[in-house]
C-alpha cells in the first residue's frame, strides 16, 4: 500500500498518468466516430504499420529520437492507410482482404527490420522492442508531454467539428448536399486517427493501440443512444483502462503497459454488455418479462 | 420562372453509360414526378444533378446561376435505405442537421434552432417521437424524420428519391400534404417515384427517363399510354385509368 502510495505521489507516475488517461479519452473519442464509420479495421492496419517506420527512422538517422520515430510511425501508417484504399479502388479485392494484406505486409516487414536493429551494435539499447506491445516505465517525460499535447489537440478538434463529424458519418450524401467537404471531413478523421496511434505507440504498443480505439467505444455503445455521450463515455472508459493498465504496468514486475490497459478495457465492455443502461444483456432481458 | 435547367447531362459506370444527352427546364412552383423501369437511372439523375457522383458532362443551372453558387436553395431527401438507422441519434437531432447549412461551421444549433426543429416534427406528425432513438422508428416515421429534416432545412426546391418506397398510408398522405403545401408557397420539388397508379394524383408534372428523357411536361400530355410503352418498352397496359405494368419493369 505504502508502495503504491509513493508511486502515486511521484511526479514521474503523475505524469504518467495524465499521459495515459488524456491517450485513453482521446482515443475513445476518436474510435467512437470510427467505429460509426466502419473503420475499426483500419485503424488496426495502420497501426501494425507504423512499427517499420519507427524502425527505419532509428535505421536511417540512428538514434533513438521519439519525435523522427513518430514522424517514421505517422509516415508509413499513411502510406499503409492510402494502399488499403487504393488496393479495393484498383481491384476487385474488397475491404476486409485488403486491410489483412496490408497489415501482415507492413507487420512483417517492422519486424524484419527490428530483429534486424536488435541484432547490431547498439540496437540492443534502442528500447524499440518496447514499441510492440508498449512500455510506461521506460517512458521519459519528454515522451509524456507529446502524449499529453497530442491527445489534448485530438479532443479538441473533434470537439470543435463535431457536428460536421456526425453528419458526414450518418449521412453523406445530405452533408455533401448542403456543401460540407466531406472528403476532407473524412481526411481530417483519417489523420486524427494516425495522431492517435502515433502519440500511442509508445505506451501501449503497435499491436493493441488499435483495441483502445475500438473496445471503450463498443462498451459505451452499450450506454447511450447520443453521439456526443457516447464520445464521452467512450473517452471516459479510455482513460480508466488507460490509467489502471499504465498504474499496473509501473508497479508491477516489467509488465508491458499495451495488454494491461486493453484487457482493463476489455473487462469494461464485458461489464457493459451485460449491464449497460440502454443496450446491455440483463437490461433487455428485464424489459422483456 | 425556370428553377431547374439541366443541360447536355451523362454519366457514365465503369464506361457504361447510365444516363446520356439529358436536358430538361423545370419552371418554378411545379411538382414534378420522375418515373421510370429498374435501371433507368432515376436515382443517379438525382444524384448526379446534387453533384453527388460525377458527371461526365452536364450543367446544373439553378435559377440562372451555376449549381455550386445555389446550394442553399436546395433541399435533398434521400432515399431511406441509405443511412444507418443504428446510428445513435434521436428524431429531433437527425432533423437539426437540416439546420446545420444555416448554422454553419463549429457552432452548434441554439434554442430558435431546437424549437423549429420541433416545429417541423409537429408538421410531419412526429413531434412526441422527438426524443425516440431512430432505429425505434417505423420505415413511415423514418420518411417523416426525413421529411421533417427537408422542412427545417427550408429550401426552394426539394429533390426526393422514392419518398413513397414502403411507408403506411398515413405518411404516404402526411408526405403529399406537404408537398402540396410546398408548391403553393412557390417551391420547386422533383420526386423519383414508382407507383404508376398515383402519378396522376401526384404530380403536375412528369419526367419519363430512360437512360435519356423520352418526355418531360404536364402530366396529362406527357403521361400517356404511348409515352410509357416508348419508357417501359412495352410491357404496360391501362387497367381502368391506371397504367399498370405487365411484365419486367
Amino acid at each position: 500500500m505504502n508502495e503504491l502510495l509513493s508511486l502515486l505521489t511521484s511526479p514521474n507516475t503523475q505524469w504518467v498518468l495524465a499521459g495515459s488517461s488524456l491517450l485513453g479519452f482521446a482515443s475513445g473519442l476518436i474510435g467512437s466516430f470510427v467505429l460509426l464509420k466502419k473503420q475499426s479495421l483500419i485503424g488496426d492496419a495502420m497501426a501494425h504499420a507504423t512499427l517499420p517506420g519507427v524502425c527505419l527512422a532509428f535505421l536511417i538517422f540512428g538514434v533513438k529520437s521519439i519525435p523522427l520515430f513518430l514522424i517514421g510511425a505517422a509516415t508509413t501508417g499513411l502510406i499503409a492507410t492510402y494502399c488499403i484504399q487504393a488496393i479495393v479502388k484498383h481491384s476487385r479485392i474488397k475491404t476486409d482482404a485488403s486491410i489483412g494484406v496490408v497489415l501482415s505486409v507492413f507487420f512483417g516487414l517492422g519486424i524484419m527490420l527490428l530483429t534486424y536493429i536488435t541484432k547490431h551494435a547498439k540496437g540492443n539499447q534502442s528500447g524499440l522492442e518496447d514499441f510492440i506491445f508498449g512500455q510506461a516505465a521506460a517512458m521519459v517525460k519528454s515522451d509524456i508531454q507529446v502524449i499529453a499535447v497530442g491527445s489534448l489537440l485530438i479532443i479538441i478538434l473533434s470537439s470543435l467539428f463535431f457536428k460536421e463529424f456526425k453528419i458526414s458519418i450518418f449521412d453523406p450524401n445530405y452533408a455533401r448536399g448542403i456543401g460540407l467537404p466531406v472528403s476532407v471531413f473524412n481526411l481530417v478523421l483519417m489523420a486524427l486517427v494516425v495522431g492517435v496511434v502515433v502519440v500511442g505507440i509508445q505506451m501501449v504498443g503497435v499491436v493493441l493501440i488499435a483495441a483502445l480505439l475500438i473496445t471503450p467505444p463498443l462498451a459505451a455503445r452499450y450506454w447511450t443512444d447520443q453521439l456526443g455521450r457516447m464520445g464521452v463515455i467512450a473517452g471516459i472508459f479510455g482513460a480508466i483502462s488507460g490509467v489502471t493498465g499504465t498504474l499496473i504496468s509501473t508497479a508491477g514486475e516489467g509488465l508491458p503497459t499495451g495488454p494491461l490497459i486493453v484487457l482493463c478495457a476489455s473487462l469494461i465492455f464485458v461489464l457493459s454488455l451485460l449491464f449497460g443502461a440502454s443496450k446491455g444483456i440483463i437490461v433487455k432481458a428485464v424489459r422483456q418479462t | 420562372m425556370k428553377a431547374i435547367e439541366i443541360q447536355n447531362l451523362a454519366v457514365t459506370y465503369e464506361r457504361q453509360p447510365v444516363l446520356e444527352n439529358v436536358n430538361f427546364t423545370i419552371p418554378e412552383g411545379t411538382l414534378t414526378g420522375i418515373i421510370g423501369p429498374n435501371g433507368a437511372g432515376k436515382s443517379t439523375l438525382i444524384k448526379s444533378i446534387l453533384h453527388l457522383i460525377p458527371r461526365l458532362s452536364g450543367d446544373v443551372v439553378v435559377y440562372g446561376k451555376p449549381y455550386k453558387k445555389q446550394r442553399n436553395l436546395i433541399g435533398y431527401v434521400p432515399q431511406r435505405s441509405e443511412v444507418d438507422w443504428d446510428f445513435p441519434t434521436n428524431a429531433l437531432d437527425v432533423v437539426l442537421m437540416g439546420r446545420y447549412g444555416h448554422i454553419g461551421w463549429i457552432r452548434r444549433p441554439n434554442k430558435k434552432e431546437i424549437q423549429f426543429a420541433y416545429e417541423c416534427l409537429e408538421k410531419v406528425g412526429m413531434k412526441e417521437f422527438a426524443n425516440r432513438q431512430i432505429s425505434q422508428l417505423s420505415g413511415g416515421q423514418q420518411q417523416r424524420v426525413f421529411l421533417a429534416r427537408a422542412l427545417a432545412q427550408d429550401a426552394q426546391i426539394y429533390f426526393m428519391d422514392e419518398p413513397f418506397a414502403g411507408v403506411d398510408a398515413a405518411t404516404e398522405k402526411a408526405i403529399m400534404k406537404l408537398l402540396q403545401e410546398w408548391r403553393e408557397q412557390g417551391k420547386t420539388v422533383l420526386v423519383v417515384h414508382h407507383d404508376l397508379q398515383t402519378v396522376k394524383d401526384y404530380f403536375d408534372h412528369c419526367l419519363l427517363l430512360n437512360k435519356t428523357p423520352v418526355d418531360y411536361g404536364p402530366t396529362e400530355s406527357v403521361f400517356t399510354l404511348d409515352n410509357l410503352e416508348r419508357t417501359y418498352g412495352g410491357a404496360i397496359s391501362f387497367l381502368g385509368n391506371s397504367p399498370i405494368l405487365t411484365q419486367g419493369g
